[in-house]
């Protein structure tokens, strides 16, 4: 399948740093992407190279194959980390003005608009200025100004930070609907149990360069370090013959990591001819933020 | 619609619609109207209060005393400065005029004392010694036998009319460089204000637009020239309205007051008297000036005000842009950085005013050629009449330097923009010009 969003070797330099680093990763269409890193990573000034707010020095950027060329892409829409709105312009009005510069004529903005006012419940907003409402509020209104003119690819920077947790809710579900019309969403973040919930494809950028990346199911499998944890009853104890070590165990609850060379099913299979009750088995997958702490520690090690 | 249009309509529409706009826009009228009602009613307050003055004269000679007026009762007094000092104490008086001895007709000032508790402020002082000077100079006209008819004889006006050399040139009236320099002033001190005013508001809104976080969504979704140019254009217009209003406003509520309000009969009587007792001079006098002005080329004239208005306007207010961009959250750091435009063009009216002085200085002509003078400099010498030549050159250097500018500002303003926190140094700003984006 070919890529909606490709970057080769992105390189971007400000004064004295090298913020962007070589930088290569594609998004493919219909996806959920996390753009991770940590703070100073170059999210932003990637993020920024991709709206075509600013040039890379080096590289290329390729929407659906072709150069982003035509600078302020219509097909991509942005919502920047440092959000804000006219204060003093009307919802509706505003809305409609960003649509509009966006390319979509006067009866498509007020169309759109008004579809997605009616999904998030807000129309009665429509004549209300920005001024007036709440931070909450606002941060809808600017995601509805992100949306409107229906981009292929929507590019959010920290969309949840500030969000109570309906209103996260209610974005993350509307991310998902995206996705599932077909539109990519690239969204940078550094909560990682929300990678975990909604990321397909991940980019870990550290230091301006792509530390990491690929699927979130196969990054999670090679950072798997073969930990099992199995309940048991509470006085019972196991051999484990040399399949796997204690890692840890409290009243029948042990964590083990099994030896290399042999399968889950053996471990299983070695404790129930044992006669012991297991009352739960489940490997421990590394969560993310473990992944990303040692990840980046091992990359400014380097 | 494109881009740069939408942006356009927005800065102009959510300007024009706001209400502190319509306000300030009908009232400034009525501001100026109160503030000329005002000014009018402080220079023409007349202390209702009459002082009694008794004239003391010791001096010898046969001067008369000056005639009462609404301000002053004279009177004539022969007790001795004692007697009246103590009269002035029992209130019956406010003042004692002593007159000492006049040594005759060959004295060229004469001091005189005057007693009173209450302060002689300027103007009262100004009136007594117009008063008693020219009761001296009829006193010495009657001792030196001179006959006043004789004495208006030696005053003689003077009037230079200045004629052309060509033959095929207009001959102008000695009237037409003084309505020069009065329209001229007029016309330079107009552009001076709009562009120090509209100007000043495009750096505000540049500066808002950075403060509402808003800039990153419209650079994703227009360049960053586009947005320069759309503020500059739409405040432009948002001006250009204001001015429309305000020159049909003005003299709307000028009448509209005189109507209601009005001159009360008595004055408008007392100035048809006057006009007709004008004597023929004065009514040639108009005829000329009206016929001088009749003379000029307005269409010309408002074309190339038009024109300058423009290229000084673009010039200003993209510097005003840039520094609106290169400003931090605070809008008050913008203060050190507008000195740089605001010296140029507050120096640019106080040259206007010396080149209408001397339109044909070197000054003059340096300064209408240099672009950050020439929009407030070549329109006040539009009334003299430059040469063809000049006005073209002044133009071409003004776009051209105009456009120069906006690229410049451009660069500061594209870089600029998306600088949050603080303020940016000169170096850094000097950084952005050079670099490519």
């Amino acid at each position: 399948m070919s890529q909606l969003l490709e970057l080769k070797k992105v390189t971007k330099d400000y004064a004295q740093v090298r913020a962007v680093n070589e930088v290569s990763f594609s998004v493919p269409p219909s996806c959920i992407f996390g753009l991770l890193g940590p703070n100073g990573a170059g999210k932003t000034s990637l993020i920024r190279i991709i709206t075509g707010i600013t040039r890379a020095d080096s590289g290329q950027v390729l929407l659906s194959g072709s150069p982003v060329e035509t600078l302020q892409n219509p097909s991509i829409g942005y919502m920047p980390e440092e959000r804000g709105l006219y204060k003093k312009m009307k919802v509706g009005e505003q809305l409609i003005y960003l649509a509009r510069l966006k390319g979509l004529s006067a009866p498509e903005a007020h169309k759109a608009v008004t579809g997605w006012l009616e999904r998030f419940e807000i129309m009665s907003w429509w004549n209300k200025k920005v001024e007036e409402l709440s931070k909450g509020m606002s941060q809808k209104v600017q995601f509805v100004a992100t949306v409107a003119h229906n981009p292929r690819l929507i590019i959010l920077d920290e969309p949840f930070s500030g969000l109570d947790p309906i209103n996260s809710n209610l974005i993350k579900d509307v991310i998902i609907d995206l996705k599932n019309q077909g539109s990519s969403i690239l969204f940078s973040t550094h909560r990682m149990e929300q990678v975990e919930e909604l990321c397909e494809e991940i980019v870990l950028i550290n230091r301006g360069k792509a530390v990491l990346q690929g699927p979130v199911r196969d990054i999670r499998r090679d950072f798997r370090e073969h930990l099992f944890e199995v309940v048991l009853d509470p006085n019972d104890s196991i051999d484990l013959g040399g399949l796997a070590e204690t890692v840890d165990h409290v009243l029948g609850r042990y964590i083990l990591r099994l030896s290399k060379e042999r399968s889950s099913n053996d471990l299983l299979r070695y404790i129930l001819d044992q006669g012991k009750t297991i009352h739960s088995f489940s490997e421990i997958l590394p969560t993310f933020n473990d992944i990303f702490i040692r990840t980046v520690n091992e990359a400014n090690h380097e | 619609m494109n881009k740069l249009g939408l942006i356009i309509n927005k800065e102009y529409t959510t300007r024009v619609k706001n209400k502190k706009f319509i306000l300030t826009t009908l009232l400034t009228p009525l501001g100026f109207l109160l503030f000329f009602v005002v000014v009018v009613f402080i220079f023409s307050h007349e202390s209702d209060k009459s002082y009694r003055v008794a004239v003391l004269d010791q001096s010898g000679t046969e001067i008369p005393i000056p005639e009462s007026n609404k301000r002053f009762q004279f009177s004539k007094a022969d007790a001795s400065l004692d007697s009246l000092k103590a009269r002035c104490r029992r209130d019956e008086l406010d003042a004692v005029w002593l007159l000492p001895r006049f040594a005759g007709v060959d004295v060229k000032q004469y001091s005189t004392y005057y007693y009173s508790d209450k302060t002689l402020d300027i103007e009262m002082e100004s009136k007594l010694s117009n008063y008693l000077s020219s009761s001296i100079r009829q006193h010495k006209m009657k001792v030196l036998q001179l006959d006043q008819i004789a004495l208006e004889k030696l005053n003689t006006d003077i009037l230079i009319d200045p004629e052309p050399v060509y033959e095929d040139a207009k001959d102008k009236s000695s009237y037409a460089s003084k309505i020069a320099t009065v329209l001229g002033g007029i016309m330079g001190y107009v552009i001076f204000f709009i562009i120090f005013l509209y100007g000043a508001a495009v750096m505000r809104a540049v500066t808002e637009e950075k403060i509402n976080r808003i800039v990153e969504v419209i650079i994703s979704s227009a360049t960053s020239t586009e947005l320069m140019l759309g503020k500059i254009i739409g405040v432009g217009l948002v001006g250009l309205t204001q001015i429309v209003i305000w020159l049909i406003l003005i003299p709307m509520v000028y009448l509209l007051v005189i109507s209601i309000a009005g001159f009360d009969q008595s004055q408008m009587e007392a100035m048809s008297a006057n006009m007709n007792s004008a004597s023929v001079e004065q009514i040639e006098d108009i005829e000329l000036i009206v016929r001088e002005l009749a003379n000029l080329n307005w269409i010309k004239i408002f074309f190339i005000f038009l024109l300058f208005f423009i290229g000084g306007y673009m010039v200003y207010a993209a510097l005003f842009a840039a520094i609106g961009a290169a400003v931090g959250d605070d809008i008050n750091d913008s203060q050190s950085l507008t000195m740089f435009v605001s010296i140029p063009i507050i120096l640019a009216i106080y040259i206007m005013f010396q080149c209408i002085k001397e339109p044909d200085s070197s000054l003059a002509l340096f300064s209408s050629m240099f672009p950050l003078f020439s929009p407030v400099v070549m329109p006040a010498l539009l009334a003299f009449d430059p040469p063809w030549w000049q006005l073209v050159l002044s133009l071409a250097i003004l776009f051209v330097f105009g456009y120069f500018t906006v690229v410049v500002a451009g660069r500061i303003f594209r870089t600029g923009i998306l600088m949050y926190g603080k303020k940016a140094s000169l170096k850094e700003i000097g950084k952005w010009i050079f670099t490519r984006q």
